[in-house]
């Protein structure tokens, strides 16, 4: 095989497609058996310091942030997070010192809120490191190379480009058209925290709306912890079974959290809390600020239920969920800012 | 400047005014997804758009402030996937692609990654997200940015994003899809396109009040300048009337 460039950037998640396989037969039950639990219990047993983590969702959109909140809590340290489309996930995990690596298909960034205070200052001092650079097509297909259980898979991204030199990819000639391909390898993230809208008590998920990545991401993630807005009766996955977008012999927890997702979107049920998120990046601006934050809404917090009445309570979330159905105008301190 | 409309609006006209009724577009949010509306409620109503996190053909009601946003799928032909969208921009069907950067070389590659040397950066930027995609995927690049001496340079500090890399025929020779690649670059002073020989920016028109001596001062590399340069249109009353009704809060389009 001819191998015309060799990207510079580090390799993380990768596993031989073999290795994978015998850990599979080993480590993945394909019981159908309860796995509800909580969310203390389960960051406990699968995030071990180190790890290499992943968010489903997209930037503020769905994400598990009850389960991030827990890990920031536990006080993991040196995680690796896959930057997948990593935005407030990223941003707080940084800046509350769990996570010292990072690959990058984008982070630091909140889109039009503008860029993320917390962990820019982690990456231009050299607390936290990029490993790697990388797309967001390109992870996706990263996490749909393990996904199928191959070692890499080709596509024609990156090609030509610095983000391919830092990348972990490979280019080689195609030989089939006789072109450079880019390889990219499988990316098997130790543990996986994602957001659903509903599962039942094995871990039967279903997704309303986009599902950006996480079909890719639930089936390339070892250990795939799910947070659900509601565990529902068997009875509703099988009654609409072409809606289940991950079965359950991919899931090694299941916890119920309704809001689990907040101050990030969920669809259908809540929109983004600007005013929280907003609170988040004026505070981070100093690192006494992000951890006045933690202090506020994870150390001291007892559970999900009381950061819930911390963020505003009951008045509050019926407020984002008339704003996701249109039925109130949007109110962020930023867009306030631009007026 | 005497002027009734403000520069974003302009801008926003000026992207609309590039697509085309019946293609296909990736947008993100900000100007892309105005320019994208306002194209749709003029001269291109089928113009189809596509979200990179699995939005397709939404009609979208108030400006979606995320690429994720629910409001990005609302009432749309399919809620579905990056694997779905990125797949169907590598087969060929996403025609316009728009990006932004920080930086932007003459041949429309861009960097949105670092400033500064990549293992010690003086500035973190976000990184590609989705722009390498569109880049390599796309027929059509637009590229939206300001432009100023520190912006349009000669040399990126880090190429984040394929324009046309080192010249005629360098993207097919790397492998990326061929004839594709930048088509257009729209900044505060003008329009620009790409020469077909060198694939190097040329100056296509400047906006209202701006000279060619405005766009090549605010350029830190040599512009190609041609004899005839066009000055684009300021957008009319009742374009601008939509562009109220799309930013109804000045979000993007300001005050």
């Amino acid at each position: 095989m001819n191998i015309l460039q060799t990207g510079q950037g580090e390799l993380v998640g990768w596993h031989d497609p073999d290795e994978h396989r015998a850990w599979v037969a080993t480590h993945k039950s394909r019981a159908l058996k309860d796995k509800r639990t909580t969310v203390q219990e389960a960051v406990a047993q699968y995030v071990p310091n180190g790890a290499l983590i992943a968010c489903g969702g997209f930037g503020h959109i769905r994400v598990s942030m009850a389960a991030v909140y827990e890990i920031i809590r536990q006080r993991k340290r040196d995680l690796t997070f896959c930057g997948k489309t990593a935005v407030h996930d990223s941003d707080v995990l940084i800046g509350a010192g769990c996570v010292s690596r990072i690959e990058v298909a984008y982070a630091f960034g909140h889109e039009l809120r503008g860029l993320s205070p917390a962990s820019r200052r982690a990456v231009e001092s050299g607390r936290c490191h990029v490993v790697a650079e990388i797309s967001n097509a390109g992870y996706q297909w990263r996490f749909l190379a393990a996904a199928m259980g191959l070692p890499s898979i080709p596509t024609r991204v990156m090609l030509g480009t610095d983000t391919l030199a830092q990348s972990s990819a490979k280019v080689i000639e195609d030989p089939f058209s006789g072109k450079p391909i880019a390889l990219l390898p499988a990316c098997y993230p130790d543990v996986v925290l994602m957001h659903v809208h509903r599962a039942d008590r094995y871990g039967n998920c279903q997704i309303d709306g986009i599902v950006i990545e996480d079909f890719e991401l639930a089936r390339a993630a070892r250990r795939l912890i799910v947070t659900t807005e509601e565990v529902v009766d068997e009875d509703v996955i099988r009654e609409h079974p072409q809606r289940t977008l991950i079965p359950y012999y991919l899931v090694d927890a299941v916890i119920e959290v309704p809001y689990g997702a907040h101050p990030t979107l969920m669809p259908d049920l809540y929109y983004f809390d600007e005013a929280h998120i907003g609170e988040w990046l004026h505070l981070s601006k100093t690192d006494e600020g992000a951890a006045v934050y933690f202090d506020r809404y994870v150390y001291t917090v007892e559970d999900f239920a009381a950061y819930l009445e911390l963020i505003g309570g009951k008045e509050q979330l019926e407020y984002l969920r008339q704003v996701e159905h249109l039925e109130a105008p949007l109110r962020a301190p930023w867009l306030e800012e631009k007026k | 400047m005497n002027q009734d409309y403000n520069p974003t609006e302009l801008l926003a006209y000026v992207a609309a005014g590039l697509l085309e009724d019946n293609k296909s577009v990736f947008v993100g949010t900000g100007l892309p997804m105005i320019a994208a509306m306002l194209a749709q409620r003029t001269h291109a109503p089928s113009l189809l758009i596509i979200f990179e996190a699995g939005g397709i053909g939404p009609q979208v009601p108030v400006l979606p402030i995320s690429v994720g946003d629910s409001r990005t799928f609302y009432r749309a032909c399919a809620a579905s996937s990056m694997h779905d969208v990125m797949s169907a921009g590598q087969a060929g069907y996403v025609d316009y692609g728009f990006l932004g950067a920080a930086q932007m070389d003459p041949y429309g590659n861009l960097n949105t990654t670092v400033i500064g040397p990549h293992d010690a950066p003086k500035v973190r930027l976000p990184g590609s997200g989705g722009a390498n995609d569109i880049g390599s995927f796309c027929w059509h690049t637009i590229i939206v940015m300001r432009q100023d001496q520190r912006r349009f340079v000669e040399h990126l500090d880090f190429l984040t994003t394929p324009g046309y890399l080192d010249g005629p025929g360098a993207r097919e020779r790397a492998g990326l899809p061929a004839n594709s690649g930048p088509y257009r670059v729209i900044t505060q002073l003008g329009l620009y396109d790409f020469d077909e020989e060198s694939k190097r920016m040329q100056l296509l028109a400047t906006h209202p009040g701006v000279t060619v001596d405005d766009v090549q001062a605010n350029s830190g590399f040599e512009l190609i300048i041609p004899d005839q340069v066009g000055t684009t249109e300021p957008p009319p009353p009742q374009v601008r009337r939509i562009l109220r009704e799309i930013d109804p809060t000045g979000m993007v389009i300001g005050r």
